[in-house]
């Protein structure tokens, strides 16, 4: 099954415990992974559904590239990765 | 008089205290390094909201039913789904709008402490009638043709940052944006008129002066005692109307500078009003270095300058628009600034206390 894992940064503001879920697409992965963690979503996808702008998703350590719809294919055994770009101050 | 002050900063939220000595006491109350854009202490109720600015993670909403001693997040206002076929263009920069929580820049309840009203970036304006549970976007008002002419002023959408409810009628319903004008609802946002005849903007066109959809009011209040008395600092002068918007008039001289974000007026005399002015407006620090609150007494007529503790050696302190405010009593005022700057008054502006130095960028204070 597809394990998701997030950037400790996010884990300060809410919960999104590292899970395995189901799912074939990144967007199959999330929705089923959202359903367990639901205040997770807003963090990571936009009113829009799309990845949020300055956050970052990597399948298997190569980044997604359907951040609109998340359509990306996603192994049994794959790894989504969820961080954000490092800036601000 | 009130006895809390809420600062919300690009830190976190803070809150400063009177105790029973007279003396203010400044703590920490929750969000340390986190961007809080607003806060609200719910009419007549207890509740505390604080909406926070996460950048990378998005926009969120927390409440409190404990005066701050703990938090739990609530839902957001969120965008409904843009149609694909949606043509919706900033019209300065012909670029899509999104339809996506950009800023919490406005938060209100109704009297009765039932309705929240929230105003956002990119410029729809929400209400919840169940605490912050959810919310629904006034469609009206962001289906509005004239919603698509709004601009971002500053930023790089619009927002609402002024939400007006009229305590006699809490359908009457008005909100002021940057840039986008003054819109008012006689029917809870049911139908939306502009509110702009008088305001004109010395940043356009000769023949788009007076357009309603691009005056830069930075911010606007309303008179409790007199909800039809308002008072704008707009980004070319400051504004007043005794007929609830229908027609501004200029104030002539207001003080030292026609430019500043904030205002706040007293909540039982019209006519009295305070201001913290800045070089206009590509400048933007105090007049000379010196940090003033200027206030009228009498309806603008006149000014004076108040700066009885304000530090006036070189000071570059920037007072944005929703962190000036006046307390239930209209005795004490208190305002906080970009450069972690927090006076207060408790004699309407002729004496100032520095509560700190050392605060982050001061984005609100509200008094509770």
């Amino acid at each position: 099954m597809p394990r998701i894992r997030f950037t400790p940064n996010l884990h300060r503001h809410t919960a999104c415990e590292d899970a395995e879920t189901g799912g074939a697409t990144v967007a199959a992965a999330l929705t089923e992974y959202f359903e367990r963690f639901p205040a997770a979503r807003g963090y990571v996808l936009d009113d829009q559904g799309a990845v949020r702008h300055h956050m970052v998703i990597f399948v298997n350590g190569v980044p997604l590239q359907d951040r609109a719809a998340l359509s990306d294919e996603v192994e049994k055994d794959g790894e989504i990765f969820v961080f954000q770009a490092l800036s601000g101050g | 008089m009130s006895t809390r002050l809420l600062i919300g900063t690009r830190k976190g939220l803070f809150t400063a205290r009177a105790d029973s000595a007279g003396d203010w006491q400044l703590e920490e109350t929750g969000f340390l390094g986190d961007p809080v854009t607003m806060v609200l202490h719910e009419a007549g109720g207890h509740r505390l909201y604080a909406a926070l600015d996460h950048g990378h993670f998005g926009v969120k909403l927390h409440r409190s039913r404990d005066a701050g001693a703990s938090w739990e997040e609530v839902g957001a206002p969120q965008y409904p789904p843009k149609p694909e076929d949606a043509e919706d263009l900033d019209p300065m920069r012909n670029e899509p709008v999104p339809w996506d929580l950009k800023r919490i820049w406005a938060l209100e309840s109704s009297p009765d402490g039932r309705t929240l009203w929230c105003g956002t970036m990119p410029g729809g304006l929400f209400r919840s009638d169940d605490a912050g549970a959810s919310w629904q976007l006034s469609e009206a008002l962001w289906q509005h043709p004239v919603r698509k002419q709004w601009f971002g002023g500053g930023a790089d959408y619009p927002g609402i940052h002024s939400i007006l409810i009229d305590p006699r009628d809490p359908r009457r319903i008005t909100v002021a944006v940057s840039c986008g004008g003054v819109w008012h609802s006689d029917d809870a946002g049911g139908s939306w008129h502009p509110r702009t005849t008088g305001m004109w903007a010395d940043y356009l066109p000769p023949e788009r002066r007076e357009a309603p959809t691009m005056q830069d009011p930075h911010r606007v209040v309303q008179c409790l005692a007199a909800p039809d008395v308002w008072w704008a600092q707009h980004h070319n002068g400051v504004f007043r109307s005794e007929d609830a918007g229908r027609r501004w008039q200029e104030i002539e001289k207001p003080g030292v500078s026609r430019f500043g974000f904030g205002v706040a007026v007293h909540p039982r005399d019209p006519d009295t009003a305070w201001f913290v002015p800045a070089e206009k407006d590509e400048r933007r620090y105090p007049v000379g270095g010196r940090l003033v609150v200027t206030r009228t007494r009498d309806g603008g007529r006149t000014y004076e300058v108040l700066r009885d503790g304000l530090p006036q050696h070189p000071a570059y302190d920037l007072v944005y628009r929703h962190a000036l405010d006046v307390d239930q009593s209209g005795e004490r005022v208190a305002f906080g600034s970009t450069t972690g700057g927090l006076w207060l008054s408790e004699d309407q502006g002729e004496h100032w206390r520095n509560l700190s130095s050392h605060l982050p960028p001061v984005y609100c204070v509200r008094f509770t």
